[in-house]
């Protein structure tokens, strides 16, 4: 991914691009409004990460600006306000994902992933999914694997839809609390977990490959062994 | 008008009080003098009115006797009347052409008079009680036939004594409502003044330092001691808040300095060993889980500040609890059987009240947090949304160690843990939030015994699904 930074404070601008760097991503820095607004119109990027508090020209200015100029590069905002509307905002100024700090790097990683991915995809409606065996027919609600009907309750269907759309992708439990139940915050019991295993029960038992995976220290990822 | 920066204690005579009485004084004396003038003015034409009808009839009384019964009978008549049984405040005088008086008590003709039938004021000095003053008539003049002059004027000192009387009148008023309007002044300004100095002596007070000074009230229920009220509730809260933050202040200085220095500790002690990366790779997992706790303790803290400095009341929508408890059940239930624990959802219709969905969701996860992290095995927590008319409550009951009532108020505030949880994870923070988060919703939050277990219930204010007040429909 060609990624673009904004943000003021250089220690954090280094990690993150570091951090990219060795997941063999390509991150260019802004330090200022201003600067990063003029970077992002002009270069050709996959994605910005955009701090909120930046110097010369606020973060939320900077991407409606390039909304107006018909920019549609996905936007990750990087923030320390955490309150409800101050997601709202930031969503509502253009953003397409939004980060508190301080985060995981493995969080940030995964969501850049994903919005970029979902920005390729754009512009047909899937009504089927399907990662190796496993399909899913978003009309009828059907899944099957290997052509085997899978009995699923209502909020095990929105997970797997939720990792199918993601296939190949690491999901963490973050990401899963937000696009599943709604949660912006993580439960101390590690209530995720038993969801995925119970799913996992469900998709993977009497089937071969595996392809519900653990990622230690990051999430989840459903895909076919390659 | 300029002001001093400081006036310790203002003179009676700056107080707004005493300005606004003397303002009164003085419409009050504007408006004696106006009911005076009207008076004395509607009165002195009536006066004049009779004064000068009862002259006309006099003169056209004469001018009868005249025209009847010529000069002779007209002279008769007049000294009649000017004479010694005649009417002493009426002057009266006949003179041939030439002005030489023929009858009547006035010595000569007056100068400016020229007997058009106009009005003239003539003066005559009378004597009594031997003493000489002039006396002022209001005379009207006249000529007869053959150019006979004849004048008949009235004593008008009546009518100045009347006007003395009234301007005498005016002036004992304004003069006692001046005085009056300055001592209700005084009077009012002082009882005033007593009461700000009062409450600014009590505000000096705590500005010094001393938070638990309070307004004294009167108990009249005046506007001084609704204000005193006002000030004490304002008092009461800022002195919450204070606790608030010392405690907050203390307890991040306790809770956070350990774990920081754990961490501390850990670094050091893993750069003074010799390279090896399986342990520095552990040791550095362990920094970051760690670094990961003392993270969510201090957005545990920031939350349950935001929750407590109150949220924007736009922020509050409305919402179905109902809908929201069978979330957190769905969310929660499958741990609790993994953990051989059984969670039970006992909700009914929609219940809505307003609120903000992500903190209500917080405090539902925190309150199934606890409950999982205390029951045995083989627990069973029931997570029950009931309403009424007026009322939707929240509850979670649990099947553990329950807690002792003389510890759940202590509970709610932060970074309480029993003894007997200490050895279990959390910082101790989850029931605050919940009271933060019910402080903030108007919810009633209550700790009671579910024998055995604890049972937390919230009671929100219900509304209607629009939320705009209480749902009448059921």
């Amino acid at each position: 991914m060609r990624l673009l930074i904004i943000e003021d404070d250089p220690e954090t601008a280094d990690y993150l691009r570091r951090g990219l760097g060795e997941s063999g991503h390509n991150a260019d820095y802004a330090a200022t409004g201003p600067d990063g607004l003029v970077m992002a119109r002009d270069g050709d990027y996959d994605a910005l990460i955009v701090d909120r508090m930046l110097p010369g020209l606020d973060g939320l200015t900077v991407i409606q600006s390039l909304r107006e100029q018909n920019v549609g590069t996905p936007v990750l905002i990087l923030s320390a306000l955490g309150k409800v509307d101050d997601r709202v905002r930031g969503l509502k100024a253009g953003g397409d994902d939004y980060l508190v700090k301080p985060f995981a790097f493995s969080e940030l990683l995964a969501r850049l992933e994903a919005l970029v991915r979902r920005a390729k995809s754009d512009g047909h409606v899937a009504t089927a999914l399907k990662v190796a065996d496993l399909e899913m027919d978003l009309l009828t609600r059907n899944v099957t694997r290997g052509g085997q009907p899978i009995e699923l309750q209502p909020r095990e269907f929105r997970l797997l839809e939720y990792m199918m759309r993601h296939a190949g992708q690491v999901v963490t439990r973050t990401m899963l609390l937000e696009g599943v139940w709604d949660y912006h915050f993580d439960p101390q019991t590690n209530v995720i977990d038993v969801h995925i295993s119970r799913l996992r029960a469900k998709i993977d038992k009497g089937f071969d490959p595996p392809l519900l995976q653990t990622i230690r220290g990051a999430g989840y990822a459903l895909r076919a062994p390659s | 008008m300029p002001r001093p920066d400081k006036t310790p204690r203002p003179k009676l005579t700056r107080t707004s009080a005493f300005r606004l009485t003397l303002l009164y004084t003085a419409v009050f004396c504007v408006s004696v003098l106006a009911l005076l003038a009207f008076i004395y003015w509607s009165t002195v034409a009536v006066i004049e009115r009779q004064t000068a009808e009862t002259i006309e009839a006099e003169i056209r009384g004469l001018a009868e006797q005249y025209r009847e019964r010529g000069l002779g009978r007209l002279i008769e008549v007049v000294r009649e009347r000017s004479g010694e049984g005649g009417d002493d405040d009426n002057v009266y005088l006949l003179t041939d052409p030439l002005l030489n008086p023929l009858a009547g008590n006035l010595s000569r003709w007056p100068p400016d008079a020229t007997a058009q039938g106009e009005w003239v004021q003539v003066t005559v000095f009378k004597s009594a009680d031997g003493k000489t003053e002039p006396h002022m008539h209001q005379a009207r003049t006249f000529t007869l036939r053959g150019g006979f002059r004849l004048l008949v004027g009235r004593d008008m000192s009546e009518r100045q004594g009347f006007r003395a009387t009234v301007i005498e009148a005016l002036a004992w008023a304004v003069a006692v409502a001046v005085a009056l309007g300055l001592a209700g002044g005084a009077f009012v300004s002082r009882r005033m003044l007593r009461r700000v100095d009062e409450v600014s002596g009590t505000a000096q007070r705590i500005v010094a330092g001393d938070l638990s000074q309070r307004v004294g009230l009167t108990g009249t229920g005046d506007e001084f001691d609704r204000l005193s009220e006002s000030l004490n509730a304002m008092l009461d809260q800022i002195e919450r808040l204070m606790t608030g933050m010392r405690l907050a202040t203390d307890s991040i200085a306790h809770d956070l300095r350990g774990p920081l220095t754990r961490l501390k500790g850990r670094v050091e002690l893993a750069l003074r060993r010799p390279r090896d990366t399986d342990q520095d790779r552990e040791a550095l997992a362990d920094v970051l889980a760690q670094t990961d706790a003392a993270l969510a303790v201090f957005d545990s803290l920031i939350k349950i500040a935001m929750a407590e400095s109150g949220v924007d009341q736009a922020e509050l929508q409305p919402l179905d609890l109902t809908a929201l408890a069978r979330d957190a059940a769905d969310l929660y239930s499958p741990a609790a059987e993994d953990q051989g624990m059984s969670l039970e959802l006992k909700a009914g219709d929609a219940a809505w009240i307003r609120g903000q969905p992500q903190l209500l969701a917080q405090a539902l996860a925190n309150l199934l947090d606890n409950a999982l992290r205390h029951s045995p095995e083989g627990g069973r927590i029931a997570l029950r949304v009931t309403r009424d008319t007026a009322e939707v409550e929240v509850s979670v009951a649990d099947s553990g160690p329950g807690i002792p009532e003389a510890d759940r108020r202590r509970v709610l505030q932060r970074f309480v843990r029993l003894e007997t949880a200490r050895s279990g994870p959390g910082a101790g923070l989850g029931l605050s939030l919940v009271a933060a988060v019910a402080k903030l919703h108007g919810a009633e939050l209550s700790l009671g015994d579910n024998s055995p277990g604890l049972m937390v219930s919230m009671r929100f204010p219900a509304v209607s699904p629009a939320g705009d007040g209480v749902d009448q429909t059921g």
